[in-house]
């Protein structure tokens, strides 16, 4: 079927205008209000101790839940592409959960397992580790939530490279954990480094099962949503708010940015 | 010398290697030569330790290997898809197996040169597998297969993914470099004209089972069987006897049909036939024909006995095969 110049033009604008509306005009505006005031009013506000104290928790969390999630997505995507393990189908299920489940249900359950009235809530009267309302409880619930990317950008890449190139490196002397650092890894890399950006750019935005399981203090417990969060409702700084917004954004653009340029010299290879 | 004993391997149902023996001899070119499914490509793997048997024994240069994995078994291996190490360079994809190895820097250089050298691809040492031909990268895989000094080399359809001059090419190329190194080789391959090319020795599979074993000449004028006598080269139906189409004599002339000669002493009786189609193929002709009796079949004449005869479709000529093949007929201590 041919589509006329009209049609096509006509479904072009729409496109356009839905992608303008819904994603570009919002964050045009965030970023208009923020820098409305200049420049210094901005860094003021996002050099607060409590921005600052907000900006660290979230990459720590980030530093925290990113080699983590590696080891498990690379371990968990050789199983279900190259092992015969029993319940594949279950474990494929049980890595897309995230992506079905809110992540105000996972902040839920995770209370009621690890709240001081929950079933592992005597860890912390025995141990003194606080896991809910401390930083256990925002990396377990981060980990969670960003679990599925790296096993889902990996997995494909090792059902299309096959078992060939390992074979042979296996004919050629090489142990298992050889061929794994020589050869698989290598293969994977780009779908890893895409997985691990997706992980970190889900992290720092991540909001609902977060602030469950945070005690959300100012410069304790807050990381940068939540303090975007508690700035604009229970401090009422609307432009607070926006700063920090925009420096989220900041982030976020900037793991994307990153991702884009290791794209192209992929591409350039 | 490799020894294969009792090979046996299930894939469910699927009977892929039954009751295997097999010898290949040291510095021999072997081919396996079977049609898909037949179990040719389990077999070489099952020599590699890339495949596990079921029962049975394989033993490279005297050792029992059957329970050693492919690292420890001496072997050089080439895939029908090279499984070049595509984020490698094709320097260290052949230094590979030395680097595993930790052997020193200059001794992986000098032999890595030698080797590239001998595959024809010094000066492409810096490129990508993605930057080369298909022909190149299996020189490429070969020349890898090869650094770490095997005992025995094998190759699972080594041309299969080549188009057909490369291909060809790439089998003289392999049989001098065979003749040249002389490491014992296993080709497993589909192509009876690649087996009957490069192979000093073929090993022809049907089902699981090996049907023969033998050079090339014997196997082609002596199959030990129907399966083998088809499977190497073209045969025709001649008055119920199989008979290869080259040795059918054709003629207008019943007495020249009939003329008896020392080869054929025991050639069955003549048979009219009409001509059908008439195919010249650069320097012979096939002749296809359909039997005063029903049965079709094809004769295969050089072109000058064509010029000489003229034949047309539409006419009908005398037929008879000056040695027939059949199975029946052959040295039974061929077969084996």
């Amino acid at each position: 079927m041919r589509t006329s110049r009209r049609a096509t033009l006509t479904l072009r604008i729409l496109a356009l205008a839905y992608v303008v509306g819904l994603l570009a005009v919002p964050i045009l505006v965030i970023l208009y209000r923020t820098l409305e005031p200049g420049l210094g009013t901005y860094i003021d506000s996002i050099r607060t101790p409590a921005a600052i104290a907000a900006l660290n928790l979230s990459l720590l969390i980030v530093a925290i839940v990113v080699p983590l999630n590696v080891v498990f997505g690379v371990v968990t995507a050789l199983a279900l592409a190259r092992w015969r393990v029993p319940g594949r189908g279950l474990v494929q299920a049980i890595v897309d959960l995230p992506f079905a489940v809110s992540p105000i249900v996972v902040g839920v359950s995770l209370i009621m397992l690890w709240g001081t009235s929950g079933w592992f809530g005597g860890l912390e009267g025995s141990t003194g580790v606080k896991v809910i309302f401390g930083l256990p409880g925002m990396v377990i619930a981060t980990i969670f939530v960003t679990l599925p990317f790296v096993v889902r950008e990996v997995e494909p890449v090792l059902h299309e490279i096959g078992t060939e190139q390992e074979q042979a490196a296996a004919t050629l002397g090489a142990s298992h954990w050889q061929t794994f650092w020589r050869i698989t890894l290598p293969a994977i890399r780009w779908g890893l480094t895409y997985g691990v950006v997706l992980t970190v750019a889900r992290a720092l935005g991540e909001f609902g099962a977060v602030i469950m399981v945070s005690s959300g203090f100012p410069g304790v417990s807050q990381t940068l949503t939540l303090l975007v969060h508690s700035r604009y409702i229970d401090d009422h700084n609307t432009y607070g708010a926006y700063a920090a917004a925009t420096l989220l954004m900041g982030l976020a653009a900037a793991t994307l940015l990153l991702m884009t340029v290791l794209d192209r010299k992929k591409g350039s290879r | 010398m490799i020894t294969v004993s009792s090979a046996r391997k299930n894939y469910g149902d699927f009977l892929a290697l039954d009751d295997v023996e097999l010898e290949i001899p040291s510095g021999s070119l072997t081919a396996l030569l079977g049609p898909s499914g037949s179990g040719k490509s389990t077999l070489l793997r099952a020599i590699a330790g890339l495949e596990t048997l079921d029962a049975g024994v394989v033993c490279i240069a005297g050792v029992d290997v059957s329970r050693e994995p492919p690292q420890r078994r001496g072997i050089g291996f080439v895939f029908q898809h090279y499984a070049a190490f595509r984020h490698m360079t094709v320097r260290d994809n052949v230094a590979f197996g030395l680097t595993i190895r930790r052997r020193p820097k200059a001794e992986v250089r000098r032999k890595v040169d030698e080797l590239l050298e001998i595959v024809g691809l010094d000066g492409l040492q810096h490129r990508y597998p993605a930057q080369l031909s298909g022909g190149q990268r299996q020189r490429m895989a070969l020349a890898r297969a090869l650094a770490v000094d095997p005992q025995v080399l094998l190759l699972d359809e080594p041309f299969g993914a080549l188009d057909a001059t490369v291909r060809a090419d790439l089998r003289q190329w392999l049989r001098r470099l065979h003749d040249e190194v002389h490491v014992t080789t296993v080709l497993v391959t589909h192509d009876q004209q690649e087996a009957l090319d490069v192979a000093d020795r073929i090993a022809v599979l049907n089902k699981g089972r090996i049907e023969q074993v033998g050079d090339p000449v014997s196997l082609y004028e002596r199959p030990a069987n129907d399966f083998v006598m088809s499977f190497l080269g073209s045969v025709a139906r001649l008055a119920g006897h199989l008979v290869r189409p080259h040795d059918i004599v054709l003629d207008r002339d019943l007495a020249v049909v009939q003329r008896d000669d020392a080869r054929a002493p025991s050639s069955p009786g003549v048979v009219s036939a009409a001509i059908e189609r008439v195919v010249r193929l650069g320097f012979e002709v096939r002749v296809e024909l359909r039997a005063n009796t029903g049965e079709r079949f094809a004769a295969q004449i050089t072109r000058a006995e064509a010029d000489r005869q003229r034949f047309v479709a539409g006419e009908t000529v005398h037929a008879r095969a000056t040695r027939p093949l059949d199975a029946t007929d052959t040295d039974p201590s061929l077969a084996i």
